[in-house]
């Protein structure tokens, strides 16, 4: 069974975002990036059904920038067999996204596709979902278990109140969350090793996909300051501030 | 404008969460109708219909619909969208996973998590953990949008709304349901609890998480949790605050040995009033704190809990 995974190109998670003064967008010059974590869980959760003779290829697949083939041999070096870059400078809403993906999909055939469950940069949490959709497969989300076996998988997803297990017959897609896996890190020969692997790159072009939006980004702006506080000096300031300042007590 | 609001519901009772979701709607504007989807859901239906502003509730009891599957789920609103100007549901785990597919199925874009309404087509919604807010325009015909229930209060529930079946049954050999682990708990849920207590990799243990429940019998708190706390296997996930985890904002949020990191600080920094007990008084937790207490917890938690 083939394995797709979709990896995205988003800022590190440790960076502090600024906003553009204009307030067209983040800024996102000479920003730190990296692949989005979600991701990075859903590389490793296929490397890991690779390892385990499930999957028999691995293959990892992005749509951005030219520079987002970083993310792909990061995958590579990860375990992913082969990667796919669609390429393009635009601006990609998730449901470009999915239509671009689903027609990897086509191509590829896959008995499995591994999304994260969210993109840290936009927060959408869309993408799987969409994919799901248009492919017409059954999706599992925010993932914390899968269990291939035959020609089903099992996946045990987070949800509000606790754990849901599902059934879903493949080929199926699976959206990651946090605690699916702990990713490993690259090791320098396989980072080496990388370099050599197959990187095929396309254009949304070339699937036939329009990836312009009907969504219009007008305005990016800081949410509202806290203003600091106080510190106090014991629990019985802390009482009496909660109680007679704050009046929340 | 007309719009369709599907229901929140567990254990057959209608989740707070529609509340905020209708109060969304009412911001757009038009007419409101709520969609009841699931096996045995009259008692649902029932709750929904006193909600203020609904023009109608809309039930469909079915077993396909039971567990609310995101395959036949997304299928029944296709079916009905086409009524409607907007579609929208609470940006719970369950509106996450099925409104996607609507929108794709009607080749619109989502708008996720929306926190205001502009007007009947722009909405505000954080983006990069809530670091930054976007405000974003929508030309589609439909608009499919989840709603963050922080932004928006409750309706009141003096409503009378019409309650009708509707008979679509959908298909779906895809995907069963196999099982559910809920958390028990009797205390309130965290999304819609006034006070939340909660606990970072800081308590040490699952054990010690006790130290929260005294103080959260008082104040009639729900107990919350870092991703540290879920991670090393403290507490269970459906407890986690935070960018990937539940969004709150109660009128008192007590932080206990949590660093405060940006993904932590995105599921709470909406709350009224922040209280934060860390022993470290570098501990970024402080920067939003309104009263911050820099001791060791395992001293501080007795003792507050003895003076509440
Ligand atoms: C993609 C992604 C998503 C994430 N999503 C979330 C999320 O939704 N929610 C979330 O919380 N995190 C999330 N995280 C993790 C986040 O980055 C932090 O790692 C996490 O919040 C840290 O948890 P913590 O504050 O409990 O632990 P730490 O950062 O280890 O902090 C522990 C704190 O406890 C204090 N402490 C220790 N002992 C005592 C004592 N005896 N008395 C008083 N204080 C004490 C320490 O001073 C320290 O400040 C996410 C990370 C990633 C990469
Ligand atoms: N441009 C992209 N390239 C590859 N994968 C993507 C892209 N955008 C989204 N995804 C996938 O979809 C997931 C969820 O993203 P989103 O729905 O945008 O929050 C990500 O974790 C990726 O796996």
């Amino acid at each position: 069974m083939k394995v797709l995974v979709a990896v995205k190109r988003v800022i590190d998670y440790n960076v502090k975002i600024r906003v553009k003064p204009d307030h067209s967008d983040v800024d996102l010059t000479n920003v730190k990036m990296a692949m989005n974590p979600f991701c990075e869980i859903a590389v490793e959760e296929a490397v890991r059904l690779k390892e385990k003779g499930v999957a028999s290829e691995v293959v990892a697949v992005t749509i951005g920038p030219k520079a987002a083939q970083e993310q792909l041999r990061t995958a590579l070096a990860l375990g992913a067999d082969r990667a796919v870059h669609v390429e393009t400078e635009e601006r990609v809403e998730s449901l470009a996204a999915a239509k671009l993906l689903a027609k990897v999909v086509e191509e590829e055939q896959p008995g499995l596709v591994i999304l994260g469950k969210q993109a840290i940069d936009t927060d959408n949490n869309q993408t799987g979902q969409m994919l799901a959709a248009l492919a017409g497969l059954p999706q599992g989300t925010f993932a914390s278990e899968v269990v291939v076996d035959g020609d089903k998988v099992q996946v045990t997803r987070e949800i509000d109140g606790g754990l849901q297990t599902v059934e879903l017959t493949l080929p199926a897609i699976v959206t990651t969350d946090l605690r699916l896996n702990e990713p490993r890190y690259a090791k320098l020969p396989d980072i080496m090793k990388a370099k050599k692997k197959p990187l095929d790159v396309k254009s949304p072009a070339d699937l036939g996909v329009e990836v312009a939006s009907r969504l219009t980004l007008l305005k990016v702006e800081s949410p509202a300051e806290r203003k600091g506080g106080i510190k106090v000096g014991s629990v019985d300031e802390l009482v009496d501030k909660l109680k007679n300042e704050a009046k929340v007590l | 404008m007309s719009i369709l609001v599907l229901a929140e519901h567990h254990d057959g009772q209608l989740a707070g969460a529609t509340a905020h979701v209708v109060a969304a709607a009412q911001a757009i504007g038009g007419d409101i109708d709520v969609l009841v989807a699931g096996e045995n859901v009259a008692a649902v239906a029932e709750a929904a219909a006193r909600l203020d502003g609904v023009r109608k509730v809309r039930v469909a009891d079915h077993a396909v619909y039971a567990h609310q599957l995101a395959e036949p789920m997304g299928a029944l609103l296709v079916e009905l969208a086409g009524a409607y100007s907007h579609v929208l549901a609470a940006a719970s785990t369950t509106g996450k996973n099925v409104l996607p597919r609507v929108a794709a199925l009607k080749d619109v874009s989502q708008i996720s998590e929306i926190v205001e309404v502009v007007d009947a087509d722009t909405f505000k919604r954080p983006i990069y953990a809530g670091n930054a807010i976007a405000t974003v325009k929508s030309d589609d015909g439909l608009k499919v949008i989840t709603v963050r229930s922080t932004g928006f209060d409750a309706v009141g529930e003096s409503g009378s709304a019409a309650v009708e079946s509707v008979d679509t049954v959908v298909e779906n050999s895809q995907s069963s349901f196999i099982k559910q682990e809920l958390a028990q708990s009797d205390r309130p849920e965290l999304a819609a609890a006034k006070v939340v207590i909660s606990g970072g990799r800081g308590m040490g243990s699952g054990e010690n998480f006790k130290l929260l429940e005294g103080i959260a019998d008082k104040l009639g708190a729900a107990i919350g949790a870092s991703r540290a706390a879920v991670d090393a296997g403290f507490v269970p996930n459906d407890m986690q605050v935070g960018q990937t985890g539940k969004i709150v904002a109660p009128e008192l949020y007590i932080a206990v040995g949590i660093s405060g990191a940006i993904q932590h600080l995105a599921g709470m920094k909406d709350s009224k009033v922040i209280v934060a007990i860390n022993k470290d008084e570098e501990a970024p937790i402080f920067q939003v704190a309104d009263y911050g207490l820099v001791g060791d917890l395992f001293e501080i938690l007795p003792e507050l809990e003895s003076k509440l």
